[in-house]
């Protein structure tokens, strides 16, 4: 099975709120000294991708649009047991809103290869905007399953097991297909063994520019004709803590109750 | 002239009453534009649902009433809304950020040309018709405002966060959608529906939730939250690394990837406090951590703090809940 998994690269996003600022100008994140990570369920489609090939064959490819640095991801990727990947850099690919990525993403994939399966997060752990999965199954006129958390192959086709609310339903989707991905217990991104490490210096990273891909710097910004982002503010949490304090466990657990009464909620 | 266009699900004519939440943001957009609001309801079964929206003031309800638009079938729910886009000529789109609109919203608004706005938390209309869109980003970490600029563009609301509009019956009209839809030919197919069994109440609609997080240590401790939820006649919930470790059903997540929930009372224990997390419980009205960490972040947002092992501080809880509130 032919595997494309997109991913993205972004400052670590379990940094405490304390530590998080805002550049006022440009209203994105300042990194600071924070760490660069793959978003999160990035990595859980990278490890659904990787279980695929282990039990199929075949080959997965990992791509990002960001800029040089991202390199570092896709090296992950790749010690995590990609096979190639793909870093599609371009300074006008930073100002491009999500129908600009995707279209971008879709560009690339159609140049580089034949997938039978597409896989994206289920949300990017920065911008959590959900959209660029489902907008790329469009772009491509594929089949599309959101929130999937596990992929069995089966008659040429696809079962994915797609989280709801109170449960989860098995979907059947022909291939090829698009896939976001969702965590749990068994796409745990596993942890690259310094070996790993050693050999993904040796795996081939693909460098392409938007001109590679025949994508205009004009269509990259469309959604603000119908939307645009106005402000990013850090909001104010203002809750002060009453601390129910005790000498023993069952005097702060008497307190909280008759608080708790008081505050008629139990 | 365009309309503000509110897209549920329906099926044998149930209509969630978080759907219904959307009614509330569409209408102030509605005032505020002089738009008409209209609704889409899809599903087999549909038709029967339409007087529901006709009590909150929905004169024009389009039903796609159709044997192949069952629950979960999102490839058929798709179709259904683009034809309920060409009929209603919308100038927004609201969808429920579900499991239904976070994969049909986005698909819809490609259609329709590219904006949108997922996860919108709250609709502001201002008197000279400027609408703005609001939703977390960063992780909870700061909201972003979005301006409308022109239509259509499609927005998906999540569940729990607007209020049910007061209820103004008029007489309506329900205008059927004719849909040319071959079941064979739909590009995805639900095979099974598996659904999770509640013993009292459901989490998003429990008055008290307790959460347990990683703190808690494994599938057991869970049992001690259960026995406490229990007596509250709540329910439990969890952060995301015990559903991610399998101790609890991924259903049972609440933040910003699982559930947003609103009870009066939230008893978050062996929780941080990460703003992912909080993004789920900010509509509680009172929140209570119970952490053995006096430093943990969650005590920058809990109303009352308790610092102690939960291990030890749980059980006389429950002991003095039955003898001073009785069971
Ligand atoms: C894209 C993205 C989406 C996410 N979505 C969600 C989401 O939907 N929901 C969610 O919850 N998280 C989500 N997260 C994860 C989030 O960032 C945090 O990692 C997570 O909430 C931490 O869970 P926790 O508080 O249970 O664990 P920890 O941060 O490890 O905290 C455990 C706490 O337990 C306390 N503790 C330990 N032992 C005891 C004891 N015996 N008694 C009392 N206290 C004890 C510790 O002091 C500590 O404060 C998301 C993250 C990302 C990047
Ligand atoms: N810059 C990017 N490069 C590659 N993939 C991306 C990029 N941005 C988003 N994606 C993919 O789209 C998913 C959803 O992103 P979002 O729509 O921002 O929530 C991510 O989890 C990635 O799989």
């Amino acid at each position: 099975m032919e595997i494309v998994v997109c991913l993205k690269q972004i400052v670590d996003p379990e940094i405490p709120a304390s530590e998080f600022r805002l550049d006022p100008v440009t209203k994105r994140q300042i990194r600071g000294s924070h760490a660069l990570v793959i978003s999160t369920y990035d990595e859980n489609a990278l490890e659904v991708a990787l279980q695929l090939k282990e039990k199929q064959g075949g080959k997965v490819t990992a791509v990002t649009i960001g800029e040089e640095q991202a390199t570092e991801a896709l090296r992950k990727a790749l010690a995590m047991g990609a096979d190639s990947a793909v870093l599609i850099s371009d300074p006008p690919l930073l100002e491009a809103d999500d129908l600009g990525k995707a279209r971008v993403l879709a560009r690339a994939i159609r140049k580089l290869t034949t997938p039978d399966l597409i896989l994206c997060g289920c949300e990017s752990a920065d911008w959590v905007s959900r959209i660029v999965g489902p907008f790329l199954a469009e772009e491509l006129g594929l089949p599309c399953v959101t929130f999937g958390t596990r992929i069995e192959p089966r008659d040429g086709k696809i079962v994915v097991r797609r989280i709801v609310e109170d449960g989860y339903h098995l979907v059947e989707a022909a291939l090829p297909a698009v896939v976001t991905i969702a965590s749990d217990e068994t796409n745990t991104p596993r942890l690259p063994k310094v070996r790993d490490i050693m050999a993904a210096v040796k795996k081939p990273i693909t460098l392409l520019r938007m001109a590679d891909l025949g994508i205009e710097p004009g269509s990259l910004k469309e959604m603000e004709g119908r939307i645009v982002l106005q402000d990013v503010a850090i909001p104010v949490r203002e809750a002060r803590c009453e601390f129910i304090e005790g000498d023993t466990p069952e005097e702060q657990a008497e307190r909280l109750v008759l608080r708790l009464k008081e505050l008629k909620v139990i | 002239m365009a309309t503000i266009l509110v897209i549920a699900p329906a099926y044998e004519g149930h209509v969630g009453r978080t759907s219904l939440e959307l009614l509330g943001g569409a209408r102030r957009i509605g005032e505020a534009r002089g738009m008409e609001v209209v609704a889409a309801l899809l599903g087999k079964g549909a038709g029967a649902a339409a007087s529901q929206m006709w009590q909150y003031g929905v004169k024009r309800v389009y039903v796609a009433d159709h044997p192949s638009i069952l629950l979960g079938e999102l490839e058929a729910f798709y179709l259904a809304s683009l034809e309920a886009c060409r009929a209603a000529n919308p100038g927004v789109v609201l969808l429920l950020a579900d499991s239904v609109g976070r994969e049909v919203g986005p698909r819809l608004a490609h259609r329709l040309g590219g904006g949108i706005v997922t996860e919108c938390i709250d609709v502001q209309a201002g008197q000279d018709g400027e609408v703005t869109f609001l939703r977390p980003v960063y992780g909870g970490k700061a909201i972003a405002t979005y301006r409308l600029v022109n239509f259509p563009v499609v927005v998906t609301v999540k569940p729990h966060t607007m209020e049910v509009p007061a209820e103004m019956p008029v007489s309506g009209e329900t205008i059927p959608l004719e849909l040319s839809m071959d079941p064979e030919g739909l590009k995805t197919r639900v095979l099974e529906v598996v659904s999770e069994e509640v013993t009292g109440v459901k989490l998003e609609d429990a008055p008290v939730v307790v959460g347990g997080g990683r703190g808690i240590g494994g599938p057991e401790g869970f049992q001690l939250l259960g026995e406490l939820a229990r007596l509250l006649k709540g329910a439990v919930g969890a952060s995301r690394p015990p559903a991610d470790a399998g101790w609890v059903p991924p259903t049972w997540q609440i933040g910003q990837t699982g559930k947003t929930i609103r009870p009066d009372l939230y008893i978050a224990v062996g929780i941080s406090g990460a703003t992912q997390h909080i993004a789920g419980v900010s509509g509680a009205k009172v929140v209570v951590a119970i952490n053995k960490d006096p430093e943990a972040p969650i005590f920058k947002v809990a109303h009352l703090g308790v610092v102690a092992d939960y291990r030890k501080v749980i059980p006389p809880l429950i002991q003095k809940i039955k003898e001073i509130v009785g069971t």
